[in-house]
């Protein structure tokens, strides 16, 4: 009777084990899927800019410079510039609520505290005239992300930047910065 | 006797249970769970164009169409990597090459979470997307 028991155990955990291996979560259909606001999302993230390729990409560079951002890759042959900067992630609501969570039940429950900020700028030349640089054109887009980690070092968020207010402010940025690069400043 | 046995058995059946979770974590350095012949023909495709740097280009705003953010590129050896957070972590690295007098090679791979993907349909999809983007990348030009 023993034993039965027991082989029925090692079976139950040797299944449990298989069943586990091939638990892991799979990709997401959508993942990899060009979503069906794709076309909005582009129009949020980009600009066209009347000057050539090689100004916008400097000019963006200063600018995420004047934004605290530390680049840490830069590819001028296919337009490319990424960077990323650590910052503070706490709000004054989420701590409130924390507080009369932890008041009412006694358990602290965790916040939220830094976040990593990601940001590439992709330049990508539409006309390109090489001797009169204020005739062509350059198309820009620019994608934000954040990792969000909270006081017990967990990652509580992962996720890109969706807001359209932070891609107009930047592009307005970037305007300034076009027109300072411009005028030598 | 039957203590000692039920003992052994119990013993037997939490080593088992030890076994499995001790395999060596270094094996996963080499580890991959299709064919290296198969992975290349599923994350790979040939498109008709010669010009390296408008496909290198082409990935890189199909990457940002399907919501990544490039984190390195490199021209001159043709690879491009980027991540997606949408709640997962995805990883990606895409290298672009010459293949003979008229085409290119594209190989994508990705990373999901802390699982390869070696599925066929994810890269399917990717690709889709690319030859969207190369389509819209040559029309605006």
């Amino acid at each position: 009777m023993r034993y039965k028991a027991m082989i029925q155990f090692i079976a139950l955990a040797a299944g449990l084990v298989l069943l586990l291996n091939n638990c892991a979560p799979q990709i997401p259909k959508e993942a990899l899927q060009l979503p069906p606001e794709g076309l909005k999302q582009r129009q949020l993230q980009s600009r066209q800019f009347g000057t050539d390729e090689k100004t916008v990409l400097s000019a963006s560079a200063a600018l995420l410079q004047d934004l605290g951002f530390v680049i840490e890759e830069s590819e001028p042959a296919c337009g490319l510039i990424f960077c990323s900067k650590h910052r503070d992630a706490s709000s004054t609501g989420q701590l409130v609520g924390a507080i009369a969570v932890a008041l009412l039940t006694g358990v602290v429950p965790p916040v939220d505290r830094d976040q990593l900020i990601r940001v590439s700028v992709v330049t990508q030349p539409l006309v390109v005239d090489s001797v009169d640089p204020s005739k062509c054109r350059t198309g820009v887009r620019v994608s934000f992300q954040r990792v969000v980690r909270n006081d017990r070092g967990f990652v509580s968020l992962q996720q890109s930047v969706v807001e359209p207010h932070i891609y107009r402010d930047f592009f307005d940025k970037l305007s300034q910065s076009l027109f300072l690069e411009a005028n030598q400043l | 006797m039957k203590t000692m046995r039920s003992a052994i058995l119990w013993g037997v059946a939490v080593m088992l249970l030890m076994v499995c979770a001790c395999a060596p974590p270094t094996r996963q350095v080499l580890e991959t769970q299709e064919s290296e012949v198969r992975l290349r023909s599923i994350q790979s495709r040939i498109f008709e164009t010669t010009d390296t740097n408008k496909t290198l280009r082409a990935v890189i705003a199909a990457l940002q169409d399907l919501g990544f953010v490039v984190d390195k590129a490199n021209a001159s050896l043709g690879v491009v990597s980027a991540t997606k957070l949408s709640g997962y972590v995805l990883r990606i690295t895409v290298s672009v090459r010459p293949r003979g007098e008229s085409q290119v090679l594209v190989r994508a791979n990705a990373q999901y979470n802390i699982q390869a993907v070696e599925d066929p349909e994810p890269y399917q999809r990717f690709f889709d997307a690319l030859a969207q983007s190369m389509f819209l990348a040559a029309h605006q030009l």
